[in-house]
């Protein structure tokens, strides 16, 4: 365990940066300000959660129906049902938490070839989710449930129901923006662990990635039962 | 430095729960359990997301500024939904408009005023 | 290289001759030092403060008639409207915390620099993006909608440049988002051997509870302007009550940031009085823990309070009850520091230097702007008084009586560590007491208006309240000149200011250690603390007296 001593400073890591004492610091400096961050997603998607919140105490029949609209529309096959796709994207997701939990631990355990190969499974995850994702825009586009001047909806009030769709698409939509940078932040991690530049000493920016990609997966959690289940049952 | 390597029969445990909260909510979305199917489905979510937390992200393990960071946040996402939805809770019975009345007339503004 | 080894002459600091031009600008503008970026955000601030003092201008120029004849209301609206927005998101919400907090928390808790040196460069850059944009919107016709965005105004009905000044205002949150977090961080992790949260100077409590706004409270902002941006440019209904939307809904989301927001403002300028007040009375800071912990209560309780903005709106009447209440509570912290402050002074020697002056009239202007707060968190009165002058005054009494007041005072007291030169000392005086006067000749009189009910944000007035718009539009000539002159004699002082030595006015604190200006490590060894903050005595040495034409 490294002593937490200024006098002696670790000057023998390349990792070290300059206006840090020990690289115990710099980790800890890190962690803090990743967490921070995150603090900071979790008010900014908390913004989108009160107006959810909000509109659905106002509107509780046509949030219901609209709900039920979005996970199983009348006339479409059973794999085409968005509370199926919702569920098997939300395994998805689940299991590229896994793989980059996994991940961070090989990093901690100096295991190069399984760090990159664990990265690369958890890329090829976050794409599988967005691909799913995309087939289920594309599939309420098909039935007019995008907001604005085209959309139709039968079963209830139409202009609170476009406010339910609004928000799903706001939340889904930014969430899917929030994968896309972490694919860009995998793909970075990928191309810095095959060129070996994390060690069990120094793998900080592994640990980062993964702290955003885990993060990610928790906001799905809670978009997952609030857009797709709350309208199954009669 | 040093971190607490946590073992990769916990990583797996903790998948295998998540799947299962997963199944759970899905499954009991079909159940008709009146107002407390939101606090059902609130609570399994919750519960997958301090799974998540607490294990994948190591949170049990860090630092307690971390734990306090985390808290906080959540705490302050708290105060912004419990008083925006206490206002609308207390609202008069004339609020929301009805979806059909349109913006008011000149004469009925008027009589308002 | 023996320009390694041999230490930099002061006075090359910030620009070093023999290497050049383009060096010298790569040195600034690729620079990790967070003394630097502060002072690149100086410039950027001060810009933009003149801007909109510019348009503060126009605003009291229309109204010194009755009449809307220098501008129609259309023009009126626009000018207005930029100066709110260049004013609170691009001169008060940046001030103190990204120039002099940039510049002094390092030196204060004894660091070699921010923890994140980069991400407070690209803070700075992402700033002037913002910048770049709010100045865009402002060429291209500027925006009308007041610097609260209503709705459904900002969405339906506003013509004008709603869009990139929401996108300025989404980017300029990312900066303070930024800013914030660095503190944050370096504040728990930087400090030096001995430095305990308990001898921090103040100055770090109050932008450590600031920094926890920026960093809780924007994000909601940036959702808000999304929202707004959606709305307006697909009309889907989220805040148009025909749609089925609600627009409170949009004031509730921009009053959890806007009204934290105040205090983003004012708790960096709470924080440069308790240093200046401690050292120009050479007294210890009475009650240092009630101090430091109500910023952290007003960091706290400043969130809980935004339904108060609200009481004239659809907003129901027991969310009115009980943000009254809290925005009263509100008000204890404050109380709290403005007390400690005046008892620290009891019995001290004071010392009535340029910089102490903007902190007595900070103390004034800052009890008058307080206690009118309390008018209007009572929701009966607020019916009366809201969307009147009074509500102008009194949050100019806050915002310029005190940050501003605070901003220009800390210049003072820290222009000579990071400039290395003493200012003119009587000339400093004469300026404070230019602003003080100024200022309320300016604004006093706008609690009168809005008594009267003289409604904000009107081009045109009765002609009974003629007097009072003059009297204001006045006092702001005052104000401008009382701006002007510290502008002329700080640059002066650059040039033929006496050389400052380390610690001008006898002032504890570890930035008072190092030299004028401060190497670009800050400290050749780390320091170790041993001793509390502000442990003054009446017998320490005075105050550095420049000789000279000075």
């Amino acid at each position: 365990m490294a002593q937490h001593n200024p006098a002696v400073p670790t000057q023998h890591s390349p990792h070290l940066a300059h206006h840090f004492d020990t690289l115990e610091q710099q980790y800890d400096a890190a962690n803090a300000g990743m967490w921070l961050f995150l603090a900071t997603e979790i008010m900014l998607f908390g913004a989108l959660f009160v107006a959810y919140a909000v509109y659905r105490f106002v509107y509780p029949e046509t949030f219901f129906e609209a709900s039920r609209h979005l996970a199983i529309p009348a006339e479409s096959p059973w794999y085409l049902r968005s509370v199926f796709l919702g569920t098997i994207n939300t395994t998805v997701l689940l299991v590229s938490s896994l793989t980059m939990a996994l991940a961070v631990h090989a990093a901690q355990t100096g295991k190069r070839n399984r760090l990159v190969w664990l990265l690369l499974a958890t890329m090829v995850l976050g794409t599988v989710f967005l691909g799913i994702k995309g087939l289920e825009y594309f599939l309420k586009y098909e039935e007019h449930l995008i907001p604005g001047p085209n959309f139709i909806f039968e079963q209830a009030n139409r202009n609170q129901a476009q406010l339910f769709f609004l928000l799903y698409f706001i939340g889904t939509g930014l969430h899917a923006v929030h994968m896309v940078i972490g694919l860009g932040l995998l793909a970075y991690l990928v191309f810095q662990s095959r060129k070996g530049r994390f060690t069990p000493e120094w793998f900080t920016p592994v640990e980062m990635g993964g702290l955003y990609w885990h993060f990610v997966d928790v906001v799905w959690v809670f978009l997952f039962p609030l857009f797709y289940l709350i309208g199954l049952h009669e | 430095m040093e971190h607490h390597i946590i073992p990769l029969r916990t990583y797996f445990t903790i998948f295998g729960a998540l799947l299962l909260l997963l199944g759970l909510t899905v499954g009991v979305a079909f159940l008709d359990l009146g107002p407390f199917s939101v606090v059902v489905a609130l609570s399994i979510a919750f519960a997958k997301a301090i799974l998540i937390v607490l294990f994948f992200m190591h949170v049990r393990y860090s630092s307690r500024l971390v734990q306090i960071f985390a808290a906080t946040a959540l705490l302050w996402f708290f105060f912004m939904i419990s008083l925006t939805i206490a206002d609308y809770m207390a609202r008069s019975g004339d609020w929301p408009p009805s979806p059909d009345s349109g913006p008011l007339s000149l004469a009925e503004e008027r009589r308002l005023w | 290289m023996s320009s390694i080894s041999t230490p930099r002459p002061q006075d090359n600091f910030y620009h070093d001759e023999k290497y050049g031009f383009r060096p010298w600008l790569k040195s600034w503008l690729l620079t990790t030092d967070h003394k630097r970026i502060g002072i690149l955000y100086m410039f950027a601030i001060n810009f933009f403060f003149a801007i909109g003092g510019l348009l503060a201008t126009g605003i009291r120029a229309e109204l010194v008639t009755p009449a809307a004849d220098m501008v129609n209301s259309e023009v009126y609206n626009r000018i207005f409207t930029s100066h709110g927005i260049i004013m609170i998101f691009f001169f008060l919400i940046p001030s103190i915390p990204a120039t002099l907090g940039n510049f002094l928390i390092p030196l204060m808790i004894g660091a070699k620099d921010l923890a994140f040196p980069k991400l407070n460069l690209l803070s700075w850059y992402i700033f002037m993006l913002a910048g770049f944009f709010a100045l865009y919107t402002l060429f291209t016709g500027g925006i009308d909608t007041g610097w609260t965005f209503y709705t459904p105004y900002s969405t339906t009905y506003a013509n004008t440049g709603v869009i990139p000044m929401g996108i300025a205002i989404f980017i300029a949150g990312f900066s303070s988002i930024l800013t914030g977090l660095n503190f944050i961080v370096t504040i728990h992790k930087m400090r030096a051997p001995g430095m305990t949260w308990f001898r921090m100077p103040l100055f770090v409590w109050s932008h450590y509870a600031t920094s926890l706004i920026q960093v809780l409270g924007t994000p909601v902002l940036a959702m808000t302007v999304i929202l707004l941006a959606l709305e307006r440019i697909f009309r889907i209904g989220i805040f148009d009550p025909q749609l089925g939307g609600d627009p409170v809904l949009f004031q509730h989301l921009f009053w959890f940031y806007s009204h934290p927001a105040v205090y983003i403002m004012l708790l960096p300028g709470m924080a440069i009085i308790s240093e200046l007040i401690t050292c120009f009375s050479r007294k210890r800071i009475f009650g240092y823990k009630f101090v430091a912990f109500s910023s952290l209560a007003i960091a706290i309780f400043g969130f809980l309070v935004w339904g108060h903005h609200m009481f004239t709106s659809s907003q129901s009447v027991f969310a009115g009850m009980v943000f009254s209440l809290i925005s009263f509570v509100v008000a204890v912290p404050s109380a709290i520091k403005v007390f400690n402050w005046t008892a620290t002074m009891y019995k001290g020697r004071i010392y009535y230097e340029a910089p102490m002056l903007y902190a007595l009239g900070f103390l004034g202007l800052f009890i008058i702007g307080g206690l009118t707060g309390l008018f209007l968190a009572a929701t009966a009165m607020d019916v009366h008084l809201h969307d009147t002058y009074f509500v102008v005054a009194h949050f100019h009494y806050i915002m310029v009586g005190g940050t501003l007041m605070a901003y220009i005072g800390g210049l003072h007291f820290w222009w000579p560590k990071i400039t290395g030169r003493m200012y003119s000392e009587i000339w400093g005086r004469i300026s404070a007491l230019v602003v003080f006067a100024g200022f309320n000749l300016a604004f006093f009189p706008q609690f009168i208006l809005g008594q009267l009910g003289m409604p904000r944000r009107y081009s045109s007035y009765p002609e009974e309240f003629q007097i009072y718009h003059v009297l204001s539009s006045a006092g702001s000539s005052i104000l401008a000149i009382g701006y002007a002159l510290p502008v002329v004699y700080l640059l002066l002082s650059l040039k033929f200011g006496p050389k400052a030595p380390s610690n001008p006015w006898g002032a504890t604190g570890l930035e008072w250690t190092t030299t004028s200006p401060p190497p670009t490590h800050n400290f050749d060894k780390t320091p170790v603390v041993t001793e509390e903050a502000y442990s003054y005595n009446p017998q320490d040495p005075g105050i550095f007296r420049a000789q000279g034409k000075w």
